[in-house]
């Protein structure tokens, strides 16, 4: 189980569609924000690498002191994106596709425009269970 | 009323599996759909230029989900990163799962390099409708258009997608085209990645 992570999802214009801190570890109260500051200077590196790959799993694309952000791409250019500590290259990638999975269902719903802030509480739900279970 | 008490209920939609599910849909059901879609546009707008937008926006949406849902489900997690990988998923994958059977060809524009067509003898969505002589050059297959360029556009190779009527010799019906002109930065995007 990880001690830190951070989980965020961006959209295809790189607005951050949905945010949550899934560690156990307590936390300094400027770790979130240095946290978001490390995953938003990654989109650079995840934009270029996105080009040169038809997989969706990125992988680890950058390194911050002991912190690794690995990054999945969807269809849509939608980012799941992960900051941690930990090496469970099989863990994350099954808790990024079933986050996949999630996504599209919401994205399904018609009433719901892609892009946009994911605000259901069921959403977060699921995926800090996921997180508790695969990280 | 058809179908309840078969259907396992989920407590919230996000419980719900993914799976293919029934592959059809009824034909006639779509068609009135469609038809009451066309109709509620023509109350809201002035001009024929903004019933066609109107319908290709609700396209678009329908492009964005369905771009994501099939790769998904289709491809195995692969997406496209090469204008033909792309086309030829648009041609293929989404017109077979959308109607059925794969779009009727796919050609390069000879005038220009950012320019594809993709034809169809009978457009699904036209079968049922034909246009009056003062309506001009509109064409429902618009909506089509629309969802072309949902999926081009999510998969980050940005175009301007229009639907025309090519009269055809021989036959009563016009074939219908979807032009596809792509963006500047697609065409550069693909020279650099060779």
């Amino acid at each position: 189980m990880a001690t830190t992570a951070c989980f965020i999802i961006v959209s295809r214009n790189d607005i951050p569609i949905y945010e949550a801190e899934v560690g156990v570890a307590a936390k300094r109260e400027d770790a979130a924000q240095l946290h978001q500051f490390i995953l938003h200077a990654a989109l650079d590196i995840v934009q270029d690498l996105a080009w040169t790959t038809s997989a969706m799993y990125l992988k680890s694309v950058d390194r911050f002191n002991e912190l690794v952000v690995s990054v999945y791409v969807t269809a849509g250019h939608t980012r799941l994106m992960l900051l941690h500590d930990s090496r469970n290259d099989d863990g994350i990638k099954s808790f990024f596709q079933d986050v996949h999975e999630l996504y599209i269902k919401t994205l399904l719903n018609p009433l719901y425009l892609p892009g946009s802030r994911i605000t259901s509480s069921h959403f977060d739900t699921k995926v800090r269970a996921l997180a508790r279970k695969y990280l | 009323m058809i179908g309840v008490g078969k259907v396992k209920q989920y407590g919230n939609v996000l419980d719900k599996p993914l799976n293919k599910g029934k592959q059809e849909v009824s034909l006639s059901a779509f068609a009135f759909l469609f038809s009451e879609l066309v109709q509620y546009n023509q109350t809201q707008v002035d001009n024929i230029g903004e019933l066609e937008r109107r319908l290709e926006d609700a396209g678009y949406a329908v492009g964005a989900r369905v771009l994501e849902l099939l790769c998904h489900r289709d491809k195995g997690n692969r997406r496209e990163t090469r204008l033909l990988g792309i086309l030829s998923f648009v041609h293929s994958t989404v017109w077979k799962v959308l109607f059925g059977k794969v779009a009727d060809s796919l050609e390069k524009g000879t005038e220009h390099e950012d320019e594809y067509m993709i034809s169809e003898k009978e457009l699904l969505v036209n079968k049922f409708i034909s246009i009056p002589k003062d309506m001009g050059t509109f064409n429902c297959g618009a909506f089509v258009a629309g969802i072309v360029r949902g999926v081009l556009d999510g998969a980050g190779f940005p175009a301007v997608v229009t639907a025309h009527f090519v009269p055809m010799e021989g036959q009563q019906r016009p074939r219908t085209t979807i032009l596809i002109k792509f963006a500047e930065e697609v065409l550069q995007r693909e020279a650099r990645l060779g």
